[in-house]
């Protein structure tokens, strides 16, 4: 027994789930009591879905139980198709209706419908929501797709995008796309943009485009070992991981096209002068592993910030994560356990989060500005606009969205230059962000509602700080405030200092200066 | 009342033939409860024994997270603790003393129920009495089920407020109870206008605080404000409290009928409560008449949800001129629902329970100006063409009594002046989502 406030996933049918609504033409039959129908609401107003998610649940109530459940499950199925009138159906139990055995599997086969049934087995006591997705769509490729001879042009199909996936309607698009200039068809996208009879004419394909290995991955090693097809290793998030995306289809394919890098902004855009502050900006990346991968490659090599600490919470991918980590020279915290990544956000007190939903909550409650790179996500996670992760426009949007909660490069400039100005101070935030307490309204001193002040009045540990070291403090822009005060008790500690004084803090500016 | 109250319907409701259809219930669980009980009952915790599933519900429920160190949590049961029950009984030990340790300010831990701890039989009231004895005086302990299984939606509310009851010492004041949780500035503004007719002292349940409960027994006379309270009401009778039976407090008429009803029930002056009553009553006509203009000589159908559709239902026929087509409800108790059936003009089918698909051909059969649904069916619905007023915002907003009439008719009329200022036509749907509607 564990106890959990908040989830990075939900259970694995919900994973089923996700596969289910990106696709056409597939029904879910979900054993599971009322109740578990939340779950539509995920796709209807997270997503803005137009329809309802492809699922019936039974809905079974506790007087059904003494009753014949597995009857309520076969009239369910009954009527779904003959409602639906699916080209396929998957068949499944959630958590509840896991205990009660009633083998939806074994019931939905004898009662002869005229399509492929497709069973699930998603343990929902062990495994979570990417797994089921992953399972799911394995099970879907498995049960339909057939050997069939290749395409007469190079084609590949794409693998991974699901509903409710963080921007996979737009990575879909920009990486169609841009295999599209490099002379390859898209052959099958799926799960999200297929139907069963399209995932039937997968083993048409030369090769796999493996988007997003936390959904895909399974069913990109089953066609590599049935159907020959090879995938690729490279997710195409940042400038470089692009590139060498290109490098990995052009070995696979032969592909000798050049690819137009006009719209390819990000590399200069970090280049420009403004950018100048982005540098050693310590972040703190947290996600799931692919994106959590990725985004630690483009922070460092195409942003210049400092990677200060990365982890993921699928633990399929804690194996990986723990070695990249290594090469940044950090150890990965590999947890589902927000309270835990909030302690450890807490400690290192970065400048920046790159992290999911609650990163943005953990973000809002210490002080500290973020941007999501990575599912779980929220409604305003799904924008109206394109604005994919992926390929030289996803290398655009990336730059865009990881600056935009920073204090643009002049403004910080300038804030350095004012430091304790009554009117043109930190506690203001951002100029370019709202609802900040104007600062000559509120005390030009004291901002109450800075939570990281906290830690100055009750320094870690044994040492203190003298009043003048902890005035001075002060006049440090917020968003370097945190790094100083750590630093310099650190420095404190290292020379056997009991006390803080000015020349301390100075010093230990100069010690750490970079 | 006096005569600025239209006349009850020549024919109600009350006999009205219901339909009651068995299928896919598209309906929330009772854990859903927590999300407005939590703050309501400010020294409590709610503990959920169930699964990924619960916890992942809750936070969707939400809709978004409250993060400051919300007060409640799910223990996730794991493979081991479906293996043997006494292990899961002392996880969850375990899990509550680190959870009350941390946690000093909590005064009463709710163990909820949920479907897979009623499925494998965890018994919740043996772990309940014996935490209970382990941490008192300091915490009390109860337990009561959110469970899909026994519970839709706003029962879960029903359910721990009946857990309540027995453990309320005896009493033998005759005094008022409210029943049901209602936002603090509601409660206020109702406390506000029984003391103006000089009832009281008057006992709320849920009590904000463990140190602000009452004792009840006999003489206690006790008044529903939610309609899904069914549970909590037989409680309340079998200690020998005494129901008084009215239209629930939501519209103006509603909430003059009930205070009405409390107020003959407590010898109340009729000037008396004329005098307290008559501002906010102009107040709220006032607020309703303003909104009621978009909604009069409109249809609606309501799809079933909180329970309180049968209340909104008569609110909506009667103060704002619509037409109920359709009125669904989970449950429909007459003890509790019939004042308002009596009200609710003949006409729409009465429906209990719920076949999701075949109610949803029955709605695009109808058309209705408004469908009131939950947030899996709004934006299906709204592709389609059709106007939806999301049910769960009826049950988080401030609706109940004089002051909310004309903000919760205001809730019904906002989808409606929405869809006449945007120009933009019918198929404003994502066309992104167009291939797969085809």
């Amino acid at each position: 027994m564990k106890l959990t406030v908040w989830t990075y996933e939900g259970p694995p049918h919900v994973g089923a789930m996700r596969v289910a609504t990106g696709m056409t033409g597939l029904h879910y039959v979900l054993h599971a009591p009322q109740g578990d129908t939340y779950a539509d609401l995920l796709f209807t107003m997270i997503e803005r879905r137009d329809h309802r998610p492809p699922v019936t649940y039974t809905t079974f109530q506790a007087r059904d139980l003494s009753r014949d459940t597995g009857g309520l499950f076969k009239q369910a199925c009954q009527e779904a198709y003959d409602r639906f009138k699916p080209e396929a159906m998957i068949v499944g139990a959630s958590c509840t209706a896991e205990l009660i055995q009633d083998d939806p599997a074994g019931l939905a086969e004898t009662m002869g419908l005229p399509v492929p049934i497709i069973p699930l087995e998603l343990p929902s006591y062990q495994r979570k929501e990417n797994f089921g997705a992953d399972e799911t769509f394995l099970q879907i490729v498995r049960h339909l797709a057939k050997p069939m001879e290749k395409t007469a042009r190079i084609s590949c199909n794409i693998l991974g995008p699901t509903a409710l996936g963080f921007r996979h309607r737009d990575d879909v698009q920009e990486i169609t796309n841009l295999l599209y200039e490099m002379g390859i068809e898209v052959n099958v996208t799926g799960p999200m943009g297929s139907s069963p009879s399209d995932i039937a004419k997968m083993g048409q394909a030369h090769f796999n485009v493996l988007l997003y290995p936390e959904t895909g991955e399974s069913a990109a090693r089953y066609c590599e070992k049935t159907f020959g097809q090879p995938y690729t290793k490279v997710v195409p998030i940042g400038v470089g991981a692009t590139n060498d995306f290109i490098a990995e289809i052009r070995a696979l394919t032969g592909s000798t096209s050049t690819i137009d890098m006009q719209n390819s902004r990000q590399s200069w855009w970090s280049r420009s002068v403004d950018s100048t502050y982005l540098t050693g900006k310590r972040v703190f990346i947290f996600g799931d592993g692919t994106h959590v991968a990725a985004a630690a490659r483009f922070a460092r090599d195409e942003m210049g910030f400092e990677v200060a600490g990365m982890g993921c919470y699928n633990r399929e991918f804690a194996r990986p994560i723990r070695a990249l980590a290594k090469d940044y020279g950090l150890e990965a915290l590999i947890t589902d356990d927000y309270l835990e990544v909030e302690e450890a956000i807490e400690a290192l007190q970065p400048e920046m989060i790159l992290g999911t939903q609650m990163e943005r909550h953990i973000g809002k409650r210490l002080g500290i500005p973020c941007a999501v790179i990575s599912a779980p996500v929220h409604v305003q996670d799904f924008p109206a606009r394109y604005s994919p992760q992926m390929g030289f426009e996803g290398a655009n949007v990336l730059f865009d969205t990881w600056v935009h909660p920073l204090v643009m490069g002049l403004e910080e400039h300038l804030l350095h230059m004012f430091r304790e100005d009554f009117e043109f101070n930190d506690a203001a935030g951002p100029s370019h962000h709202g609802g900040h307490a104007p600062a000559s309204k509120s005390s030009q001193t004291e901002a109450p509602a800075q939570p990281q002040l906290t830690p100055e009045v009750q320094p870690s540990g044994e040492i203190i700080w003298l009043p003048l070291a902890e005035k001075e403090l002060k006049k440090i822009p917020f968003f370097v405030r945190g790094k100083a005060r750590r630093n310099t008790e650190a420095y404190a500690v290292e020379k056997g200092l009991a006390e803080i004084s000015v020349d301390t803090l100075y010093d230990a500016k100069a010690h750490y200066a970079r | 009342m006096n005569d600025l109250t239209p006349p009850p319907p020549a024919l109600g409701c009350r006999t009205s033939p219901v339909l009651k259809q068995r299928g896919q219930r598209e309906v929330f669980c009772g854990l859903t409860g927590i999300i407005w009980l939590h703050r309501k009952i400010q020294d409590a915790f709610f503990l959920v024994v169930g699964s990924r599933t619960c916890a992942h519900l809750l936070q969707s429920a939400a809709g978004v997270m409250i993060f400051a160190e919300p007060r409640f949590g799910t223990a996730i049961l794991e493979e081991s603790d479906l293996a043997g029950l006494n292990d899961a009984h002392k996880e969850l030990d375990r899990e509550v003393a680190r959870l009350l340790s941390r946690r000093p300010d909590i005064r009463q831990l709710f163990l909820v129920g949920s479907c897979p701890s009623e499925v494998i039989k965890l018994d919740l009231s043996r772990a309940a009495e014996r935490l209970t004895q382990e941490f008192a005086p300091k915490v009390r302990v109860l337990e009561y089920s959110g469970s899909g299984i026994e519970t839709t939606f706003t029962q879960g509310e029903d359910a721990c407020l009946a857990s309540m009851v027995p453990v309320l010492p005896q009493s033998d004041a005759r005094e008022l109870l409210v029943v049901g949780a209602l936002p603090d500035v509601v409660e206020d503004q109702m406390l506000g206008l029984l003391e103006a007719m000089g009832i009281g002292p008057v006992r709320v349940l849920p009590a904000r605080n463990i140190d602000d409960e009452m004792g009840i027994g006999e003489n206690t006379i006790y008044a529903l404000t939610q309609p899904f309270l069914s549970e909590t009401h037989a409680a309340l009778e079998r200690r020998g409290a005494k129901h008084i039976q009215a239209p629930f407090p939501l519209g103006e008429e509603g909430t003059t009928a009930w205070l009405s009803a409390v107020a003959e029930e407590f010898g109340v002056d009729r000037d008396l409560f004329d005098k307290v009553t008559e501002a906010p009553r102009r107040r709220a006509r006032q607020a309703v008449a303003a909104a009621a203009e978009t909604l009069t000589g409109k249809t609606v159908f309501f799809f079933p949800d909180s329970q309180l559709e049968i209340p909104l239902a008569r609110f909506l026929a009667r103060e704002c001129g619509m037409t109920p087509l359709e009125v669904g409800s989970p449950y429909i108790h007459d003890a509790l629902h019939g004042p308002d059936l009596d009200l609710l003009p003949e006409g729409p089918q009465i429906s209990e329970g719920q076949d999701v698909d075949l109610q949803l051909d029955r709605c695009r059969e109808a058309r209705p100006d408004l469908t009131v649904c939950g947030l899996g069916l709004a934006n299906p619905l709204e592709a389609e063409g059709l106007s939806t007023k999301w049910a769960i915002e009826l049950v988080f907003t401030p609706v109940h009594f004089y002051e909310q009439a004309g903000d919760l008719a205001a809730l019904f009329a906002r989808p409606l002046r929405r869809k006449g200022i945007l120009k933009h036509g019918e198929s404003t749907s994502d066309p992104m989502f167009a291939e797969a509607r085809a």
